[in-house]
């Protein structure tokens, strides 16, 4: 037995090769590298934040393969070949806030700003699955992210308002 | 000066980073060359530590440093006691490590430091501490027990104190009054959990003998005082910082937490950045927590319903150590009263050690406890005499004209509780408009007969805020024309950035936008407190204010030598200054600025113009003159509130209690706030919401569950409930405004309102909905299951 072996499964690194936010990346990971650790420190994408490490308060949700998930659930190897957005990901290449984000700012959707990056992620997947949800809609599909500061109430409300511009623009596409 | 800003509802101007994910949290600064800690945590509630070996986890690669008590040096010292006071006889305070013995499950026992926060987490199941159990008090009852088990063998009866304080003469009331009632109200413990944890970045340059910390905290200031002394290093010499704060509720200001301590001794022992960041299960077990209290009180009443006196004794549970002193325990005393002209009460109440995590204020600091047992007496004594809820406050309210109404006892602060102004009758009669009180009766009765149990809840309070010493601020403007704004205070989400710009605003006539702010770090302001007490806005806001008024003076004074005008003339706005009745007379506030410095050496575009303009006065004069005192306009000013000034609220809501389940839910919910003077609605009635929602966690989810072992066992999110958007409902929000006579600017503070009547309001609502089947509610929080087993009970009997 060596002494200095302890656990040696948790030093095996491996290549990974994913696309975060329209970027690629090949990296040599250890195989216990938390997802979320990987986006905030490895690559300095520190939106995406830790707010429990069982995944429950939604704070890390980021679209993998354009599916809201949780990043502390998952091992970064797990994400070799997918492609990931995180919130940096979210306003595009021009400066404008994208409309969640911007409806967000409008209807003070947020305090201490900790939690907003996952419920902007998952509002994101929620209205594209549903683009025109009711109130109840809304707050059962948030119900997946904790906030600690709003109460909720205008959070619900930036969603209400996101997804009216959102439709109208997709309508203006159409 | 007519004001603009103040009062309007002005968009957040910390949102676009945060939004974008550009926020700086400590757990976001990557620092060259920096190590990762963790703790190793007693998973003993009382235990002697026998032995502690941490040679395998040394020799473990990656590991740098492992410390424990023995490592400590002169750095082993108790924490300081934040809040002396004489009734506190024995008080009791953490070492940054525990030495010979644990008394609670969490307290930390070693400090290592490694590459990553992976291998530091290998180390510590490395460690090999070898415990000797000792018996565990885990509940009032064991800690009362005559001969029970000591939390600290030195403190007899787990003591730490026992205050009483009088006011009118309750016993001679007492024994004349017509009704004398006396129940028992427990609330348990709960949690602020704020999404981020707790975190500390510390990094020392030795050559520049400098100890920076970067700390999810607060109070950044005392902090920096507190190291300076603890590591013998001038105070200028420690620089923290409180960058982006993920809330606070009150248990981020603490002096000491262990890892505030250790992670900077091992930053300077390694001459490397080393941080600690706190995970979930860490917060559960180490961060403070608060609420439970167990209240024996007697109280009588006429037969018109008017109270007449109160004597209440209540025990408080303070943990394993009273680093706060007993200034919960004492704002629930002063805060019984509430908005009722009580003449005669008697308060005593002993604070008792457990072998659980210590306590220090939590969002409400003892308030939502006093405000439960005064408002189960206002619905105890409507019921008795069959008259309405309502009705029954109205009766005992102080009146707007009796202001200020002391109500008698001595406040946290050592000052009076005093309450300066408020119209309780006018919040009550919004909150009746709002909630349509007087068709609820039909409502219910509807109800009730298709089997559905409505029920109203009502819950007022008054809140001491805005509490002293002081607050100060900076105001500078730049040669650009923007100002720099500094104060001492830091912000955890309650838009500081915003509101105190709207305030420097109105005075320097310019855009929020161009106000900068910054706080929370010990370089850019020297002197402060914190944020805590509901006081940040209130305090620091008028700090803010005087220095602006300033600033603008001193603006008015240079303008108006250089365009020989009076300054009384002189005008500010559009980020302009101009004669009055001459606006053609102007010039940037920019220019203004660099005119205040005598103009040699001046540099950019407003100094290039500034030389080309035709003006009177000393521009480019050599000298300063000395009736301006110093270059610049700039001006510091610090704010001391006489006393707290009090805040006021009164929340309603209907529910729907499931007999057949246990559940609740709100069918309408309204939230009636004055906070005197509002600088920026939005930002309060989003601090109300989210206290709301904290409240309702408080009252029927959030639940600290400790067993016999004291152990937290429901130490995970999965286990302790928040509120989700799905149990938070739609809120109403409306505001009633007497402005405090004591700030300068009218305000009370806001920050705690919204959690504190939230327990007596659904006791309040659910004693109403369960009104057939006679229930009394008399603990807090409940859950499901609970509610079910009450009306078990009252089926069985």
């Amino acid at each position: 037995m060596q002494e200095h072996n302890l656990f040696p499964t948790f030093s095996e690194e491996s290549l990974i090769a994913l696309t975060v936010n329209g970027s690629h990346y090949e990296k040599l990971v250890p195989a216990r590298l938390l997802l979320s650790d990987f986006l905030r420190h490895d690559l300095r994408l520190t939106g995406t934040h830790v707010g429990c490490e069982h995944g429950v308060c939604g704070c890390c949700t980021v679209l993998l393969n354009g599916e809201a998930v949780r990043a502390c659930l998952m091992l970064a190897v797990q994400a070799d070949g997918m492609a990931i957005t995180t919130i940096e990901g979210m306003a595009g290449t021009n400066s404008e806030l994208h409309p969640i984000q911007q409806a967000f700012l409008e209807k003070h959707g947020l305090q201490c700003g900790f939690c907003t990056p996952g419920i902007i992620i998952s509002v994101h997947a929620m209205l594209h699955e549903n683009p025109d949800p009711t109130e109840e809609e809304i707050r059962h599909g948030l119900s997946g992210n904790l906030c600690r500061c709003t109460g909720y109430q205008n959070i619900v409300e930036a969603v209400k308002l996101a997804a009216e511009r959102l439709r109208a623009a997709q309508k203006e596409e159409d | 000066m007519a004001t603009r800003w103040f009062g309007a509802p002005v968009q957040r101007l910390e949102d676009p980073q945060l939004l974008r994910g550009k926020g700086t949290f400590v757990d976001d600064i990557d620092l060259p060359d920096m190590l990762q800690a963790a703790v190793l945590r007693s998973n003993h509630a009382h235990a002697r530590i026998i032995s502690i070996d941490t040679s395998a986890a040394r020799a473990l690669p990656g590991v740098h440093l492992v410390i424990t008590a023995a490592d400590l040096g002169d750095v082993l010292e108790p924490s300081p006691l934040l809040v002396p006071h004489q009734a506190l006889t024995e008080p009791r305070t953490q070492l940054p490590l525990a030495l010979d013995e644990v008394r609670y499950v969490g307290e930390a026992v070693a400090f290592v430091v490694a590459d990553d926060r992976y291998i530091a987490e290998d180390a510590l199941d490395l460690i090999d501490v070898d415990y000797e159990p000792l018996p565990v008090v885990h509940n009032f009852e064991v800690a009362t027990h005559a001969d029970g088990p000591l939390v600290h063998a030195d403190v007899p009866g787990n003591v730490a104190a026992r205050l009483e304080q009088i006011v009118g003469d309750p016993d001679t009331v007492f024994a004349s009054a017509p009704r004398v009632m006396r129940e028992t109200f427990s609330v348990e413990r709960g949690a602020g959990m704020p999404m981020e944890g707790r975190g500390v970045l510390a990094r020392w340059e030795a050559h520049e003998s400098m100890l920076t910390c970067w700390i999810s905290t607060q109070g950044p200031i005392p902090i920096r005082n507190g190291l300076a002394a603890i590591f013998h290093l001038p105070e200028h010499k420690v620089r923290v910082i409180a960058p982006h704060v993920g809330g606070g509720f009150g248990t981020k200001i603490m002096l000491f937490y262990p890892e505030e301590i250790l992670t900077p001794f091992a930053a300077m022992q390694l001459g490397r950045p080393v941080k600690w960041i706190e995970d979930r299960r860490e917060n559960f077990i180490s961060t403070n927590q608060e609420r439970g209290q167990l209240h024996d009180v007697e109280y009588a009443f006429d037969d018109q319903g008017v109270l007449l006196a109160v004597r209440d004794t209540f025990l408080h549970d303070t943990g394993a150590y009273t680093p706060y002193g007993i200034i919960v325990p004492i704002i629930t005393a002063c805060s019984l009263p509430g908005p009722y002209r009580l003449k005669h009460y008697a308060s005593e109440f002993t604070v008792v050690y457990t072998n659980k995590v210590p306590v220090s204020p939590y969002r409400g600091a003892g308030r939502p406890h006093a405000v439960f047992v005064m408002e189960r007496i206002m619905d105890r004594i409507a019921r008795e005499l069959k008259l309405d809820r309502c009705e029954v406050r109205s009766r005992n309210f102080i009146q707007p004209d009796e202001f200020p109404w002391d109500i008698g006892f001595t406040y946290q602060d050592g000052g009076p509780t005093k309450y300066d102004s408020g119209n309780y009758q006018a919040g009550l009669d919004k909150l009746k408009e709002l909630l349509d009180y007087d068709n609820f009766p039909k409502m219910q009765a509807q109800a009730r007969q298709q089997g559905r149990y409505l029920g109203l809840g009502i819950g007022y309070y008054v809140e001491g805020t805005s509490i002293g010493p002081y607050e100060g601020a900076n105001v500078r403007v730049e040669s650009d024309g923007r100002v720099f704004a500094a104060t001492g205070v830091t912000s955890q989400g309650q838009a500081h950035a915003t509101v105190f710009a709207q305030i420097v605003a109105d005075q320097l006539g310019l855009r929020p936008e161009d106000v900068l702010l910054t706080e929370g770090d010990s370089q850019a302001f020297n002197w402060g407190v914190g944020s805590f007490a509901s006081r940040a806005a209130t305090v620091a806001g008028a700090a803010m204010h005087l220095a602006a008024v300033k600033v603008r003076e001193k603006t008015q004074q240079v303008a108006a030598d250089l365009f020989e005008a009076a300054p009384n003339d002189i005008e500010l706005a559009d980020g302009k200054v101009f004669v009055r009745d001459a606006p053609q007379r102007s010039l940037t506030l920019g220019q203004v600025a660099i005119a205040a410095n005598p103009l040699r050496y001046s540099y950019g575009e407003n100094a290039r113009k500034l030389m080309s303009m035709k003006l009177a006065g000393s521009r480019p004069g050599p000298a300063l003159p000395p009736e301006r005192g110093a270059p610049g306009l700039e001006a510091t000013e610090f704010y001391s509130p006489p006393h707290a000034s009090f805040a006021s609220g009164v929340h309603g809501a209907i529910i729907e209690v499931d007999t057949s389940s246990g559940m609740v839910s709100f069918v309408t919910y309204v939230a009636v706030h004055d906070c005197g003077r509002v600088v920026n609605p939005v930002v309060v009635e989003g601090q109300v919401h989210g206290g709301v929602a904290q409240g309702i966690g408080g009252a029927f989810f959030e639940r600290l569950v400790y067993n016999e072992e004291g152990q937290l066992i429901n130490a995970s999110f999965m286990d302790y409930l928040l509120p989700t958007a799905a149990e938070v409902p739609p809120l109403i929000v409306a505001h009633v405004e007497t402005p405090s006579p004591l700030s300068p600017l009218g305000m009370k503070g806001a920050g705690e309102a919204g959690v504190i009547p939230v327990p007596a309001l659904f006791a309040s609502a659910i004693d109403d909905a369960l009104a057939p089947f006679g229930i009394r509610v008399r603990e807090m929080p409940l859950h499901p299951c609970r509610v079910y087993e009450l009306l078990q009970e009252a089926r069985a009997s």
